[in-house]
């Protein structure tokens, strides 16, 4: 007990150490043949723990607590600060909720396929824990780097030419991305002195004139970084090949990487340049809803024109990321609540469906993954009456989450000006979705060729592929069953965002400093404060 | 004299990544690479150069009028760092993709093949 209260304050770090060192424990290790079984189950019992971890933390943050850790004790803003409130928790709860079937699914066979697959995995955990609970803008490029690297390697994984020759075209795409990131935090630090989120919350509605204008170009190429990650409509390019080519566990973990993306574009975009960012304010506003509604529809057409399953999964999870970011340009409570309903809920959907995917792939011989009539399944009823719940969870069929998180988001538009546009791209891509994948059942099910029967897998999935891809099923049917308190509590995530006052508290505590920086402005800026600062630290 | 320094700074700035612009949009995975170390140098002056040029500054602590700005420096050693390691990763993958498609070409095949 005493050892539990000891940690009960590090709990944040803790998020981020856990799988840091457990993927150093499994490189040590190593991935020789006879030690996989023991990679297996440190790689799942620190999942497991991470889990737990940060069920306990979505528990205290929904209680109202704002759990802020400042790494070294040094005082924020000067020192790096780790903040879990509701968004934060809600993000790992998903994180860790994914990442256990999915290693689940991997300790079927495919993490044999290539080295090191465990501790790779947990580097990803790492940095998607570590992107999800700083509280500094830099300290979030840094950890968006130590899941892109994971990421890399990842996508190779299991090898063969189209994976490496995708693999080079994403690492391209993102390192050009990272490079933009550090021109956006760069422009950030040079106007306002700080890049600490809490403390950037309060000194982008002081910028005004010509500085306003040099942090608004910052804001709107950081979007550009985010929606490269997010995969927003002109930057989704690198996706669908980048997916279909990546192993399905692989694949189902990138699902993330997406909201990753998301997330970001909440806290810069939604919260330091919300409504309260004064001559900077809601600088995203009119690029992020015609964006969004764009990527959700010609995603959804993507899916419809798809010529092989993951390419058809990689397009669904482009037009779910749509519908969130869609929701998110609403710029209200609700909207972004049911923003973030319906992320948790697609996440899992997706995650599932690539694991479906290759589970019906493998039995259907020579055709395997391509939209064609192929051999029998060995397990049609099975397989089947899945991709039949996942299809309707992601077109959003009542009474499963997706019909409830696309209510949600068709509620909130109500009374906006764009209402009529997202309830004709929302509801129609639910119904083109639908199309899209009852084509692809029925094509995989019933449109067989039973001369062939017999060429593919004739023993069916063993159990543990199939449970690990149940359990992201039953995880978003759950969505529904919990969908009160689940809606409650993304209420509150939703209302906690807007409360910039009580995060500045909690972080900075008291009012804040007045400066962070130790040099005077050479010429006298009217109304910036940040520039009539103070000579030296704390 | 200060004005100098950064217009000098700020066209260099311009110029590299320019020219890192350029070798990013070619067909070959080698001048893509190139074009993306040549971006992070830019950038990495850039975030330097965010911190304001001085000449004859005190760093961190002194007794003069200004001081450096200590923090764009560790941001730019961090950037460094982490440039350094993505560009050798990317590098080894260049080569790999090249091994087993026979081709640097970006799209896996030769021109006209």
């Amino acid at each position: 007990m005493s050892m539990l209260s000891l940690l009960s304050p590090h709990l944040p770090v803790l998020t981020v150490l856990l799988p840091a060192f457990t993927a150093m424990l499994l490189v040590l290790i190593g991935d020789s043949r006879e030690r996989l079984v023991l990679t297996r189950r440190i790689a799942l019992a620190s999942v497991t723990l991470g889990l737990l971890l940060a069920l306990k933390l979505a528990l205290d943050a929904n209680g109202g607590e704002l759990r802020v850790y400042r790494v070294g004790d040094w005082p924020a803003p000067f020192g790096i600060v780790l903040v879990v409130d509701r968004l934060s928790a809600l993000m790992l709860v998903l994180t860790q909720a994914v990442a256990l079937p999915v290693l689940l699914y991997a300790s079927g066979g495919w993490d044999s396929h290539g080295r090191h697959f465990h501790a790779l995995i947990q580097f990803q955990l790492m940095g998607l824990c570590g992107a999800f609970v700083t509280g500094d803008l830099f300290n979030l490029f840094v950890f968006f780097e130590v899941l892109l690297i994971a990421s890399y390697v990842l996508l190779v994984h299991g090898q063969g030419k189209e994976r490496f020759r995708v693999g080079v075209q994403y690492v391209a795409i993102n390192l050009a991305a990272s490079a933009l990131f550090l021109i956006g935090v760069a422009l950030i630090y040079a106007v306002t002195g700080t890049l600490n989120m809490a403390d950037l919350a309060q000194r982008v509605p002081l910028v005004t004139g010509d500085e306003a204008l040099v942090l608004k170009a910052a804001a709107l190429i950081l979007l550009v970084v985010f929606g490269v990650k997010a995969a927003m409509l002109p930057l989704y390019l690198w996706l669908p090949a980048t997916y279909a080519a990546a192993s399905a566990p692989v694949a189902a973990l990138f699902a993330l990487m997406t909201k990753v993306g998301v997330y970001s574009i909440v806290r810069v975009h939604g919260v330091i340049f919300g409504a309260d960012g004064g001559a900077s304010a809601l600088v995203a506003e009119p690029w992020l809803l015609p964006l969004a509604l764009g990527t959700s529809a010609l995603a959804v057409f993507g899916a419809l024109a798809a010529q092989t399953l993951p390419r058809l999964v990689a397009y669904l999870t482009i037009a779910s990321v749509g519908t969130i970011l869609a929701s998110l340009g609403l710029f209200s409570t609700a909207a972004w609540s049911a923003a973030l309903y319906y992320m948790a809920h697609s996440t899992l959907v997706i995650a599932a469906l690539f694991l479906l995917v290759e589970l019906v792939a493998s039995q259907r011989g020579d055709a395997d993954s391509r939209l064609e009539a192929g051999a029998p399944v060995a397990q049609p009823v099975l397989l089947g009456l899945m991709l039949l719940l996942a299809a309707a969870s992601a077109a959003g069929l009542p009474p499963l989450p997706g019909f409830i998180g696309k209510l949600m988001v068709l509620q909130a538009s109500s009374g906006h000006d764009a209402q009529v546009w997202i309830w004709i791209v929302v509801l129609s891509v639910g119904f083109l979705t639908l199309v899209g994948l009852a084509r692809a059942g029925s094509l995989l099910f019933w449109s067989t060729r039973p001369e062939l029967a017999g060429t593919g897998t004739a023993a069916g999935a063993s159990s543990k592929l199939v449970l690990a891809t149940i359990a992201l099923l039953v995880g978003g049917v759950a969505m529904t069953v919990l969908a009160d308190p689940l809606k409650r509590y993304t209420d509150a995530a939703a209302a906690q965002l807007t409360d910039h006052r009580a995060y500045s508290l909690g972080v900075l505590g008291g009012e804040g400093v007045d400066t962070t920086r130790p040099y005077v402005f050479p010429r006298p800026a009217a109304g910036a404060p940040a520039g009539q600062g103070t000579e030296g630290g704390p | 004299m200060n004005v100098s320094m950064e217009f000098l700074v700020a066209s260099g700035i311009g110029w590299v990544t320019a020219c890192g612009v350029f070798l990013m949009l070619r067909g070959r995975s080698f001048p893509v690479v190139l074009g993306l170390t040549l971006i992070g140098y830019a950038v990495n002056v850039f975030i330097f150069a965010m911190g304001r040029l001085w000449t004859g500054a005190q760093p961190i602590i002194g007794n003069g009028e200004v001081v450096a700005d200590p923090l764009p420096q560790a941001l730019v050693l961090t950037a460094i760092v982490i440039g350094f390691a993505t560009t050798g990763f990317v590098i080894e993958l260049a080569l790999r993709s090249h091994h087993e498609s026979g081709t640097d070409q970006v799209d896996g095949k030769e021109p006209g093949a």
